[in-house]
């Protein structure tokens, strides 16, 4: 390494992955339906396309977790975004390519994307 | 890209509780689940909680595993990282709610706590020198190199208020300063004092295992500050895996030429090489330290001269402790004002302390200078064990004193310690209960320091010794109450006549003890007794007639043949021949037996 510049890229690329390992009360937490149900419909490639894409963009004070069965099997996968101060915004029926459009709707520009969610799907 | 982290303590506490079985049974277990793409474990340096150990942290979820076997961790990637549900049982209980599990950071062990020194201590892989640099590591490096003169450096350090983590505390910007002079015309030195030493002390081992770059940078910085080209790191041959941590990151550091020839294009040469102590106590004083890097005996000489003036191979040098190493970048990239906001009047920032003895949360903690005894025992350190009460707390090892409890209240700062007869030392805390005694405590921290001594002056090699026969006299009820005055004047002759640290402060354990536990050496003395039922000589073992039943379960613990006694009569002990082992207490099912 021969520059400031070389060492700043270098962290750039880890933070991401660094990044999450901190406690903090104060951050978006996304939640991904893991149980038997949702890993039957699909919830590992939702999980792992999220996790990515936060990483990927660099987002901070967001962590994407998993959880147990929530207990809408039919509607799984089930996606759950607890941000602080905000009322719960559940999207269900997921695929990674769902996932992508609210990783960078509501995620970075914190625009809810109705039309997956639990209110509005037609169900 | 991984979307779960599981960090599992490497420090030597949790090496010792078996981490390393349970990273191999992690690891088998999520690749045979799969998820070897998408969970990574990570093996870190030191969380803080050994007691608990082997421990481990599950992020993004937060969530802390205890007392981990390899046996729990099918279960934790099954349930856990595959399903998405912490296993309860392994939970740390402190964050387990009615409401589920809280935050780390809210628990009373972290909650008082500032990590500053340990920032990177369990949150990083210290063998991977990229983790470091993701956590703003050698940006400091960085910043000094390309944006800072030398004497710039110098005033950031002296305006932190930064004083000396080894013990004594002498600020360590005007340590730096008084070795600056004539920069690029003689030959320099940077050295790390990581010979920790004292007995319950070992903060200095975690960071070198946590976090192995911060004191690399650190040591670079300094190099530049002061015109130096060549560290060295003074460390125990007793700590491998510090030691076998340090040269991995060396070896990075230099790959990525932030070590090395013309560091950062700035024309700036430094390097460092490590230097193994075989264990005397004594080369952890720096004069000794240097003496024994040069390859001859470790032993102290008079100063001044002072090493920033004439120190290692008889040039400039300076030396500082691995915990004040490690402060130092976080005080360039933050500023000096951010680190003088934390702390008291005169002791800025954090200190981290190695918790032990009679306490229930056993381990490393770091608080804001000025924190009070009372938060650091009751709070963090979860109290005494078994609902004791609380006598004192041992800080600064050999080379420190006894608090008592009517001292818990006092901020701990370095002059608050020396006004009630202790020092802040290295940051090790032993905390006594109502079962200790005081004058043993003494004459355990004295046995050290005569073994320790390197003989080179008199007041030290002989004047410990007769402190210590006079301390055994005491504790086998043989003393009188001149011995205590004789005690006593010996000791201020040794604090005043010695030639190093070493013998200055040896007298301090015994010194302190006298001062608030006087009346446990009387009892010794006048009632020839101990009151806290240690001192063995003192102690007699006796069979409550009314209670024994004549089981014989004594006189077959007993390894003496003390006992005697027919079957379901009343036995006797024969004080002659008795060992004072307790073995027959121990085995007595009916409390028959007891001992004053």
């Amino acid at each position: 390494m021969k520059s400031l510049e070389e060492l700043k890229a270098i962290r750039e690329r880890m933070q991401g992955q660094v990044g999450m390992r901190s406690a903090d009360s104060n951050q978006t937490r996304v939640v991904v339906g893991m149980a038997t149900c949702g890993i039957a419909s699909g919830a590992r490639p939702v999980l792992n396309t999220l996790a990515q894409l936060v990483q990927e963009k660099g987002l901070k004070n967001v962590a994407v977790t998993q959880t147990g069965c929530i207990g809408l099997c039919q509607y799984e996968p089930i996606v759950e975004i607890y941000a602080p101060g905000k009322e719960k915004v559940t999207y269900i029926k997921m695929t990674p390519e769902k996932a992508k459009e609210v990783v960078e709707q509501h995620l970075e520009r914190g625009l809810i994307v109705s039309k997956y969610t639990l209110q509005n799907v037609d169900l | 890209m991984y979307r779960t982290h599981v960090l599992v303590c490497g420090g030597t506490g949790c090496t010792a509780g078996g981490c390393e079985q349970v990273i191999a049974a992690l690891e088998s277990e999520v690749k045979k689940a799969g998820l070897d793409q998408e969970v990574c474990v990570v093996k870190t340096g030191c969380h803080g909680l050994c007691e608990l150990g082997p421990v481990m942290i599950v992020y993004p979820d937060d969530i802390l595993y205890v007392m981990v076997k390899p046996e729990d961790a099918a279960e934790i990637v099954q349930e856990h990282l595959l399903k998405g549900r912490p296993v309860s049982r392994l939970i740390y209980d402190e964050s387990v709610t009615a409401e589920g599990v809280k935050s780390l950071n809210d628990t009373a062990f972290y909650s008082k706590q500032k990590r500053v020194a340990l920032r990177n201590c369990g949150v990083i892989d210290p063998e991977k020198i990229d983790e470091y640099i993701a956590r703003d590591g050698y940006q400091a490096l960085g910043k000094v190199l390309t944006t800072m003169t030398p004497d710039e450096v110098i005033q950031t350090i002296l305006d932190s208020g930064l004083r000396g983590r080894g013990g004594a505390g002498f600020p360590t910007g005007l340590k730096w300063k008084f070795a600056c002079a004539n920069r690029g015309q003689v030959e320099k030195y940077v050295c790390c004092n990581a010979d920790e030493g004292d007995p319950g002390a070992f903060m200095d081992r975690s960071v070198l295992e946590g976090d192995p770059h911060v004191v690399l940078e650190a040591m670079a910085i300094a190099g530049y500050a002061i015109g130096a080209n060549q560290g060295y790191i003074y460390v125990r041959a007793e700590y491998p895996i510090a030691v076998q941590r340090l040269k991995i990151a060396i070896d990075q550091a230099r790959e990525y030429g932030l070590l090395g020839k013309n560091i950062f294009e700035s024309g700036f040469d430094f390097d460092i090489d490590i230097r193994l102590g075989a264990g005397a106590f004594v080369c952890g004083e720096e004069t000794a330290l240097m003496t024994s890097i040069e390859g001859k005996r470790g032993e102290p000489r008079p100063r001044p001269p002072f090493p920033a003036v004439k120190g290692l191979f008889g040039k400039p040098t300076i030396l500082n402790n691995v915990e004040t190493w490690a402060n130092i970048p976080q005080i360039i990239l933050n500023g000096p004002e951010w680190f003088a906001s934390m702390g008291t009047e005169k002791s800025k920032g954090t200190k981290v302390f190695a918790l032990g003895g009679k306490i229930n949360n056993t381990g490393l903690v770091e608080i804001p200078m000025g924190t009070t005894l009372r938060t650091i025992v009751e709070e963090i350190g979860g109290g005494i064990p078994n609902g004791k009460k609380f006598k004192a707390a041992q800080t600064g090892g050999p080379s420190g004193g006894c608090i008592p409890a009517e001292h818990l209240d006092v901020p701990i700062d370095y002059d608050n310690l020396i006004a009630i007869g202790s020092m802040m030392g290295s940051g090790g805390m032993i905390i006594m209960d109502e079962d200790n005694c005081m004058v043993d405590i003494a004459k355990f921290f004295l046995e050290f320091t005569v073994d320790e001594s390197c003989g080179k002056c008199t007041p030290c090699r002989i004047g410990t010794r007769r402190m210590m026969e006079i301390l055994e006299k005491i504790t086998e009820g043989k003393g009188t109450l001149e011995d205590l005055d004789k005690l006593e004047k010996l000791c201020y002759h040794i604090k005043e006549n010695s030639l190093c640290g070493l013998g200055q402060t040896a007298p301090n354990p015994v010194l302190s003890t006298l001062r608030y536990f006087r009346h446990e050496y009387v009892a010794h003395i006048v009632e020839k007794r101990c009151p806290a039922g240690v001192c063995k000589a003192l102690l007699s073992y006796t069979i409550d007639p009314d209670k024994c039943r004549g089981c014989t379960v004594c006189v077959r613990a007993c390894p003496a043949g003390a006992i005697t006694g027919a079957v379901k009569k009343a036995h006797v002990i024969d004080q002659s021949k008795c060992v004072k082992c307790g073995a027959c207490m121990d085995a007595c099912k009916f409390g028959a037996i007891s001992k004053k």
